[in-house]
């Protein structure tokens, strides 16, 4: 479905990914693991179009997003959930996820992806008029996943979704993740707590300084020595 | 002490007509600085323009009032989008100072032009509205319709953002421009439409104000500085806040006006205005 080729990217002269090859399959859930700074964040911007790649193709569906502008990524199918959640801070939770429908292709669908996200996340249902800024972490990470949900995307991307959140709340969110991956959705989620997302995805990636240095199924990661050694401490 | 009451009276509820139209002129540049975090100092010279096509369209070229209202209307919201394009689109990542000194140029370009164009004589569109006497008190009825028609003007503006997707986008893009293009939203195009769209208000207040005043090239100076004053403060960008500010700005004028002399109003809201600086300079109800 997504598929990236030998892409770099980085700021002014400051090269933060080198010739990275990556591919996310239909109904797949794909982690991009790594330390801090590793890129990781970076890459699903650089996929989303915030950031243009200086060499290499993303394509989604076979066709390539070269040409693409941002704010028409969405319209292929992909959906980001930012860093932070980004939420809007004054709007409502029901507004921001407005936001997330404003596509005017899904527009007519308003409603029934409304009740989809309601019935994700019941807890948006209750505080559905209160500011989104109002929220506590967990809440505002539900609120931005079905933000993100709201548009009907076939490709999910998700950055560092347990950021910030305290241990109870990360079980919880990486619990939704693996419901909304049950529920068909193709998910890209990149993720510094290793061991937890290697539970929740089919297949990842390692990226290091830029690079991708190991690639495979999530068990096999899970159980290799260089991932115990060097990012679990066992 | 009878006779006082009334006019104390009077004086009040000239304020809050007063008060209508100085909260439409602040409400579309506020709205152009929650969203663009630009202020256009030429704002009042939208309103100028404004007045001289609601002339040339009725007076001139003998449309009926009406046609020319909204003609002027679209055509100041024109000019609006135009501004946006051609002039703030390649300062929006400049310094602040410079994004406000290149529309204070526009300012004076605008003031240039006309004067040029239209010439210096004074121009009046000859629509003469009664004053309606209620219980002994003398109210104009060309602030009365101001007043009604800046009312509806802004309780429409407050449907559209509450409401519709364009309007939620508006409010959304003041809070996080970033990540605007991950909601399938092009900036752009939302900045070029909140332009037009404040110029359009600057075109209906021009419908509104033309039925008062003689139009001439430096008109915008009466509105310009006022609105910006009530805009800072109630808290630039903040709307809520600049129409409690343009209210309460607007007392001050004839209230004050009513107790010393008309000219002593505005000293007074000045005054007030550069005590309230030290008091509270990021507003009534703070910025946006």
């Amino acid at each position: 479905m997504l598929e990236l080729a030998n892409v770099s990217a980085g700021y002014g002269s400051f090269q933060a990914l080198f010739d990275v090859s990556l591919e996310v399959n239909a109904g797949e859930s794909v982690a991009v693991i790594g330390p801090n700074g590793a890129g990781k964040t970076t890459l699903l911007r650089v996929i989303s179009k915030l950031l243009p790649a200086s060499a290499g193709v993303v394509s989604m569906e076979g066709r390539p997003l070269n040409d693409v502008p941002a704010h028409q990524v969405i319209a292929r199918g992909i959906a980001q959930v930012p860093e932070n959640r980004r939420l809007f801070p004054k709007l409502t939770v029901e507004e921001n996820l407005k936001m997330g429908g404003f596509l005017p292709a899904v527009r007519a669908r308003f409603g029934e992806r409304l009740d989809f996200v309601y019935s994700l996340f019941p807890r948006m249902k209750e505080r559905r008029a209160q500011a989104a800024g109002t929220l506590s972490g967990g809440e505002q990470q539900m609120c931005a996943i079905g933000r993100a949900l709201m548009s009907g995307p076939k490709l999910l991307l998700l950055d560092e979704p347990s950021a910030g959140l305290a241990p109870v709340v990360v079980q919880a969110i990486f619990g939704m993740i693996k419901r909304i991956c049950a529920e068909g959705y193709t998910v890209l989620i990149v993720e510094q707590n290793i061991r937890q997302v290697l539970k929740v995805v089919d297949r990842a990636y390692l990226l290091e300084t830029g690079r991708i240095k190991m690639s495979g199924a999530a068990a096999t990661l899970l159980a290799s020595d260089e991932i115990r050694k060097t990012y679990l401490g066992l | 002490m009878q006779i006082f009451d009334v006019f104390l009276l009077e004086a009040v509820i000239n304020g809050i007509l007063l008060g209508g139209i100085l909260a439409l002129l602040a409400l579309g540049l506020n709205l152009i600085f929650g969203v663009i975090d630009v202020v256009w100092i030429c704002y009042a010279e939208l309103i100028m323009i404004g007045m001289y096509s609601v002339f040339y369209l009725h007076n001139v070229y003998h449309l009926p009032l009406a046609l020319a209202f909204i003609g002027c209307v679209l055509l100041v919201a024109a000019l609006g989008a135009l501004l946006h394009l051609l002039v703030i689109r390649p300062v929006l990542s400049a310094e602040p100072i410079n994004q406000l000194l290149v529309t204070g140029g526009v300012l004076f370009f605008l003031q240039a032009v006309a004067t040029l164009v239209f010439g210096v004589e004074f121009r009046n569109v000859g629509v003469s509205l009664p004053a309606l006497q209620v219980a002994g008190m003398y109210i104009s009825f060309a602030r009365l319709i101001a007043f009604g028609v800046a009312l509806a003007g802004m309780v429409a503006v407050y449907l559209f953002l509450k409401r519709t997707y364009i309007g939620t986008a508006i409010r959304a893009i003041s809070q996080d421009r970033a990540i605007m293009p991950l909601m399938g939203v092009n900036p752009n195009r939302i900045f070029v439409l909140t332009s037009a769209i404040g110029g359009g208000l600057a075109g209906l207040a021009a419908c509104l104000l033309v039925l008062q005043y003689d139009i001439h090239p430096a008109i915008g100076l009466t509105f310009g500085p006022i609105t910006f004053m009530v805009c800072v403060l109630g808290g630039l960008g903040n709307m809520v806040g600049g129409f409690i500010a343009a209210f309460i700005f607007a007392q001050f004028i004839s209230v004050g006006g009513y107790f010393l002399a008309l000219e002593w109003g505005y000293v007074l809201a000045f005054l007030f205005f550069i005590a309230m600086m030290f008091w509270r300079p990021q507003g009534i109800l703070g910025g946006k």
